[in-house]
C-alpha cells in the first residue's frame, strides 16, 4: 500500500475504530462510562486526525490534480458485476472531508461540555463517531454502491441520534419519522442505480461519467430525476422535507451535526459529483431549481412563525437547502458547494450557540426547582427567553455573526454564496430554455432573501435582546436572570471558531467580477471556482458586470431591508406583539405558515391513513389466508404422511433388525435367481 | 494347504451366529458385540479371498472396515452409555419413546 492509500484509510477507519472502542467498551463495561474525558478525548481524536490528514491532502493536491484513487479491496464480484472499497480523492469529495470532519471535529468538541450530565454519554459519541464514518464513506467513495454504504449509514445514525432520547415517545417517533421519509428517497436512489448500471455496466463515478453517451436521453432524465428524489429525501426537499423540523427532538450537537453540516447536504454533493450528467437534461434541472426555489420559500414563511429556537433554525436549513437546489437547478454547482461550506459554518454555529442558550435556559429551570419553586417551561421556547445578551455574551457575540452571515450582509459568509446562486439563476432566465420561469425562481430567491433576513433576526432579537421575560410570564420565577450564566469553555471555543470561519469563509468565492471592476483584470481569481473547475460542470455566467453589479446592490438592499424591518419590529424585544401585528396584517395566510401548510396532515391523511387502513383490512388478511395458508398446507400434508406412517414404527430394534435381515435375503435371492 | 472352502464356511457360520446375536438378544451391549461378529466374518472371508487369488485388494478393505468398525464402536458405545444414564438399563426394547 502506497502512502495516499494508507492515509485514505486512515480517514475512513479512525473514525469507526472510535465507534467501536467507546460503543464496545462502554457496553462491557460500567467502570469506563464513568470516564468522560476518556471518552470524550477518544471521540474527539478520531475525528480530528482525520481532519489533519484531509488538510494534509489539500495542502498537496493541486486545483488540476488527477483524483487519488485508493483500493482496499474488492467488496462484490458476481459475473461483470464489480464493486470495489475504493475511495476517490478529489478536489470535490477533499472539500467535503474537510468540511465534514472540521466542522464535526468542533461539534464533537461541544458535545464534551453539552452532553456532559447525560447518562449515555458514551453512547452518544459513538453514535456521533459511527455517524462520521458514515459520512465520510459517502463523500469518499469512488462508486455509487458504496455512496449508498454511507448514504444509509448517515440514515441510521441520524435515526439513532434523534431518537437518542428513546424514553421519551416523541423523540422515538422523530427518528423513525426521519429514518421512513429517507427510505422513500433511497428507493428512488436504487432504482436510479439499477438504471445506470443496465447502460454503464459499472457503478464507478470515472466509467459512468465517461460514458454517458450510452445512456439514452430518455433514461438520463429519468435517471437524473431519481437521483434526485434521492436527494430530496436526504436533503429534505419538497415533498419530503417535513421529517427535518421535527429531528430537533435529538440533542442539540445532533442537530448541528445532522442538519447543517453532514448529511443534509448529501443530496446536493451527490448532484454536484454527478453533475456532467445532470447539464445533459435541462428539464431535470428545471425540475430541481423549481423543487428548490419552492422549498426555499415554503420553509423561509414557516420560520417567520415558529417560537421554538430550534424549530426556526430548522425551518432554515430547509429553506437554505432550498437555496442549494435553486443553484444546482441553474447549472451552479460550484456555487451551491460554496453554499454547503458557508451554510456549514454560520448554520452549526447557529445550532450550537441556540444550544448554549437552551443549556442555560435548562439550568434556570433546574436551579429554580433545586430552590423548591415549582416552575415549568419549554427551554426551547423563545417567548421565555430576551435580555440574555448581557448573562451569555459570547453566545450573543456569536449567535449574532451567524445571523448576519445567513441574512446575506457582505462581506460575511453566506452574502458571497448566496449572491452567487442568484446571479446564477437570473444568469439561467437570460438562457434559451424556460428563461422566463428561472428570472421567476430568481424573484422567489430574492423574496427568500428578505425573508431569511427578516426571521433570522426576529430570532435574535427575541432571544437575546429586551429584558429576560420568564420572570414577567411565570411570577414565582421571579429573580430567575441570577441562575443564567455562560457555557463552558469546551462550548463557547467552538462558537468563536465558527463564529471567525462564517466572517472570513465568504472569501473562498469572492465572484471574478468584483475584482475586475478594480483591478480591470480578467482573470479568473474565484478560488472556489478554480478549485472545482475539472470536477463540476458549471453553466458559463454569462452576464455583463453592470448586472452583476445590479444583481449584487438588489440583494444587499433586501437583505438590509428585512434586518432594518426586523430591527423596527423585534429589535426590543417584544416578539409576541409585533407577532400578533405580523398575524392581523397577513391574516388567512400567516395561519397557514404558523400551520405549516398542513403537509404533516396532508401526508397522515393521504399516505400514512390510507397504507394504515389498507394494511389492516386486505394485506393482513393476506397474509393471515394466503400467507399462513400456503405455510399451514405444507405442514398439513407432512401431517398426513406421518399420521399413515407412524404405525409401522414399534420401537422394537429386533424387529428392525429382521426386517433388515429379510430384506437383504430378498434382494440376494432376486440377485441369484 | 487348507482349502478356501474350509475359510468361508467358518465365515458364513460366524456371520449367521451374530445376525442371530442380533436378532434375539436385548441387551445393547451383547447385539453390539454381534454387529461386530459379523463384521468380522465378513472380513475373513475378505482375507481368504484376497489370499486365494493374490490379490492385496482385500486386505486393504479389511483395514478399511477395521477402522471403520472401530470410529463406529465409540460412537455407538457413547451412545449405550448415554441411554443407560437415562433408563439405568440397556434393554434394547425399553428404548422407544419417540414411538407414537
Amino acid at each position: 500500500m502506497d502512502s495516499a492509500t494508507t492515509l485514505t484509510s486512515l480517514i475512513i477507519l479512525l473514525p469507526l475504530l472510535g465507534f467501536l472502542v467507546n460503543g464496545l467498551w462502554g457496553l462491557s463495561s460500567k467502570s469506563f462510562r464513568q470516564r468522560k474525558s476518556l471518552i470524550g478525548s477518544i471521540a474527539n481524536l478520531t475525528v480530528f486526525i482525520p481532519f489533519a490528514i484531509a488538510v494534509y491532502f489539500f495542502m498537496n493536491m493541486g486545483q488540476n490534480a488527477e483524483p487519488i484513487i485508493a483500493e482496499l479491496f474488492t467488496w462484490i464480484e458476481v459475473g461483470s458485476f464489480s464493486v470495489d472499497i475504493a475511495y476517490q480523492i478529489d478536489q470535490l469529495s477533499i472539500l467535503m472531508t474537510l468540511v465534514v470532519t472540521g466542522v464535526g471535529f468542533l461539534i464533537h468538541m461541544y458535545s464534551i461540555g453539552y452532553m456532559w450530565h447525560d447518562e449515555g454519554y458514551w453512547k452518544f459519541f459513538a453514535y456521533l463517531n459511527l455517524f462520521i464514518f458514515a459520512m465520510l464513506n459517502l463523500v469518499l467513495a469512488d462508486n455509487l454502491l458504496l455512496l449508498f454504504l454511507g448514504w444509509e449509514g448517515v440514515g441510521l445514525c441520524s435515526y439513532l441520534l434523534i431518537g437518542f432520547w428513546y424514553t421519551d415517545m416523541a423523540n422515538s417517533a422523530a427518528g423513525s419519522k426521519a429514518f421512513w421519509y429517507n427510505r422513500v428517497g433511497d428507493f428512488a436512489f436504487l432504482v436510479a442505480m439499477f438504471l445506470t448500471f443496465q447502460h454503464v455496466g459499472s457503478l464507478d463515478f470515472d466509467n459512468i461519467l465517461s460514458s454517458l453517451d450510452a445512456i439514452p436521453a430518455d433514461d438520463k432524465f429519468w435517471i437524473g430525476l431519481l437521483v434526485f428524489i434521492g436527494a430530496t429525501g436526504k436533503s429534505a426537499q419538497i415533498p419530503l422535507f417535513v421529517w427535518l423540523p421535527d429531528a430537533m427532538a435529538g440533542p442539540t450537537s445532533v442537530s448541528a451535526l445532522i442538519h447543517a453540516a453532514t448529511m443534509v447536504t448529501s443530496g446536493i454533493y451527490l448532484i454536484s459529483r454527478l453533475s456532467p450528467m445532470f447539464v445533459m437534461s435541462p428539464e431535470v434541472m428545471m425540475i430541481i431549481a423549481v423543487i428548490g426555489a419552492l422549498t426555499a420559500i415554503v420553509a423561509a414563511t414557516i420560520a417567520l412563525t415558529q417560537n421554538d429556537i430550534k424549530r426556526v433554525l430548522a425551518y432554515s436549513t430547509v429553506s437554505q437547502l432550498g437555496y442549494m437546489f435553486l443553484a444546482l437547478g441553474s447549472g451552479a454547482f460550484t456555487a451551491a458547494m460554496f453554499h454547503v461550506v458557508t451554510h456549514a459554518f454560520f448554520k452549526a454555529l447557529l445550532f450550537l450557540g441556540s444550544g448554549s442558550v437552551i443549556h442555560a435556559m435548562e439550568h434556570v429551570e433546574h436551579d429554580l426547582q433545586e430552590e423548591g419553586k415549582d416552575v415549568h417551561f419549554d427551554p426551547q421556547d423563545m417567548r421565555f427567553m430576551g435580555g440574555l445578551k448581557e448573562y451569555m455574551p459570547s453566545t450573543y457575540k456569536t449567535f449574532l455573526i451567524a445571523t448576519i452571515a445567513i441574512a446575506g450582509i457582505p462581506p460575511l459568509a453566506g452574502f458571497f454564496s448566496k449572491d452567487e446562486i442568484l446571479a446564477f439563476t437570473f444568469n439561467a432566465g437570460m438562457g434559451e430554455f424556460a428563461g422566463s420561469l428561472y428570472i421567476f425562481l430568481w424573484v422567489i430567491g430574492i423574496i427568500t432573501a428578505f425573508l431569511t433576513a427578516f426571521y433570522m433576526f426576529r430570532l435574535t432579537f427575541g432571544t437575546f435582546n429586551g429584558s429576560f421575560k420568564l420572570p414577567e410570564k411565570i411570577s414565582e420565577a421571579a429573580g430567575a436572570e441570577k441562575h443564567l450564566h455562560e457555557s463552558p469553555k469546551s462550548m463557547t471555543i467552538p462558537l468563536w471558531t465558527l463564529g471567525g470561519l462564517s466572517v472570513v469563509g465568504g472569501f473562498l468565492g469572492v465572484p471574478n467580477f468584483l475584482l475586475s471592476t478594480f483591478t480591470h483584470q480578467e482573470e479568473h481569481i474565484n478560488l472556489l471556482h478554480n478549485w472545482l473547475y475539472n470536477v463540476t460542470a458549471d453553466y458559463e455566467l454569462a452576464l455583463s458586470h453592470s448586472i452583476e453589479w445590479i444583481l449584487m446592490t438588489v440583494s444587499i438592499i433586501v437583505a438590509v431591508g428585512g434586518v432594518y424591518i426586523a430591527y423596527r419590529m423585534y429589535g426590543s424585544g417584544a416578539t409576541e406583539e409585533s407577532d400578533a401585528k405580523l398575524s392581523d396584517r397577513f391574516g388567512a395566510l400567516y395561519e397557514t405558515w404558523s400551520e405549516k401548510y398542513n403537509l404533516d396532515e396532508f401526508y397522515e391523511g393521504i399516505v400514512v391513513h390510507p397504507i394504515v387502513r389498507g394494511s389492516e383490512k386486505g394485506l393482513a388478511k393476506f397474509d393471515m389466508k394466503i400467507v399462513d395458508g400456503v405455510v399451514n398446507t405444507v405442514g398439513g400434508v407432512v401431517r398426513l404422511f406421518g399420521s399413515v406412517f407412524r404405525y409401522i414404527q414399534t420401537g422394537v430394534t429386533s424387529s428392525y433388525a429382521l426386517a433388515l435381515v429379510l430384506g437383504v435375503i430378498l434382494v440376494l435371492s432376486m440377485l441369484i435367481l | 494347504m487348507i482349502s478356501i472352502d474350509w475359510f468361508l464356511a467358518l465365515s458364513a457360520l460366524l456371520f449367521c451366529i451374530g445376525i442371530i446375536g442380533v436378532l434375539i438378544r436385548k441387551n445393547a451391549i451383547v447385539i453390539f458385540m454381534c454387529v461386530e461378529l459379523m463384521l468380522n466374518a465378513v472380513n475373513l472371508s475378505l482375507i481368504s479371498f484376497s489370499s486365494h487369488y493374490g490379490n492385496i485388494d482385500g486386505q486393504i478393505l479389511v483395514f478399511f472396515s477395521l477402522a471403520v468398525a472401530a470410529a463406529e464402536a465409540v460412537v455407538g458405545l457413547a451412545i449405550i452409555i448415554a441411554i443407560f444414564r437415562n433408563n439405568l438399563s440397556v434393554d434394547i426394547n425399553k428404548v422407544s419413546l419417540l414411538r407414537w
